[in-house]
């Protein structure tokens, strides 16, 4: 990318300008990173007041029967379902640093009741899907990065962010039942 | 506006119910405003590095080229041209994504509604690539059959739903 740029810059004649974006970048982003700072501490201690205090696990076992429909061909309790429910209740409260040590533990009981060791089983595609569109519903990073650059509102995008995870994650769904009838394996 | 009010009262009810709950609210605070500190740490070298090439990319009319390429495209499903940047790096890199992210807001306003796609964007989808990477990779699975097709057009559903939403709502 930045080969490219100097490239370029050079090609059009404004490689003073550059220099001065390097320097002003440099500025901008560390402005960035202490605002996000603040924010970060803010949400990362009242999300551990919510871990603590059961909350998260009450939620788990709010959607637990939804996750149970979603992976219907493994068995209904048991350490897969657990390991994934807790994956999905983590990344619900943007806690990516227990949603993948669970996610890894999630795919590793999958990976036990999978027969064809190298092939990725139905379940797990889908577990993926699920993954590439966590539905958030505390997108903390984001909105702490909309606060440190001066929003009026950064909680504004809660709630489409939560409509659009889940539209991705049905068609993602669907995406993968419409592969599994060709495919068959598992 | 009720959305306004939508942060404090999350902000007031989860703390009530630690206290409800007997947990220890402010030393369990700062033991998770710790972690947040450490996050910001850990992923500010990114966001600077990709602030950086998005600059020099932007400043020598690189950027203008790439978009010009991918107009045609973009026009198709109406994605602005603002985020393209964004959108590129989003499958391949969390932590660059949230860089470049922020450069958009910056440049588009962090309140308008580019701006809010964007957010939206970056809140509702994961770093596919990586994901699959790391999981797959964790077990030793090799043929990963539909997933990386199915999360791609997850993916883009959500970016269309973004977009669509978006304009529903805030126009």
């Amino acid at each position: 990318m930045i080969a490219f740029a100097i490239a370029f810059a050079t090609a059009n004649g404004n490689l003073e300008i550059l220099n001065k974006e390097i320097f002003a970048s440099l500025k901008s982003s560390l402005e960035l990173a202490l605002g996000l700072l603040g924010s970060m501490m803010l949400w990362g201690g009242t999300i551990k007041v919510a871990e603590k205090s059961g909350m998260i696990k009450k939620l788990g076992k709010l959607i637990g029967p939804i996750i149970r429909l979603i992976f219907h061909d493994i068995p209904k309790e048991g350490e897969a379902i657990g390991s994934i429910t807790m994956n999905i209740t983590s990344n619900m409260f943007g806690l990516g640093n227990a949603a993948t040590p669970m996610g890894l533990k999630a795919i590793s009981e999958l990976q036990k009741l999978n027969n064809n060791k190298i092939t990725a089983s139905n379940a797990m595609c889908r577990f993926l899907v699920i993954n590439s569109a966590p539905i958030c519903i505390m997108p903390s990073t984001v909105i702490s990065i909309r606060a440190s650059l001066g929003s009026n509102n950064p909680g504004i995008v809660i709630l489409p962010s939560i409509i659009v995870s889940i539209i991705a994650i049905i068609t993602g769904l669907i995406c993968c039942r419409i592969f599994e009838g060709k495919g068959g394996i598992c | 506006m009720l959305v306004v009010l939508v942060i404090p009262f999350l902000l007031l009810f989860i703390f009530s119910y630690g206290q409800i709950k007997g947990v220890k609210v402010y030393d369990t605070f700062i033991e998770g405003a710790k972690e947040g500190m450490m996050i910001t740490l850990r992923i500010f070298p990114y966001i600077l590095a990709m602030l950086l090439a998005v600059n020099m990319l932007r400043t020598s009319q690189g950027l203008d080229l790439i978009i010009y390429i991918l107009r045609p495209i973009t026009k198709l499903i109406s994605i602005p041209d603002e985020i393209l940047p964004f959108l590129m790096m989003k499958p391949l890199s969390g932590s660059g994504a949230l860089g470049i992210l922020a450069d958009t807001l910056k440049k588009t306003g962090v309140d308008s509604l580019v701006g809010i796609i964007a957010s939206t964007i970056m809140s509702s989808t994961e770093t596919i690539f990586y994901t699959i990477t790391v999981y797959y990779g964790s077990i030793g699975v090799k043929n990963i059959r539909h997933t990386l097709i199915a999360a791609l057009v997850a993916d883009l559903a959500g970016i269309m739903a973004a977009i669509i939403i978006c304009r529903m709502l805030f126009v």
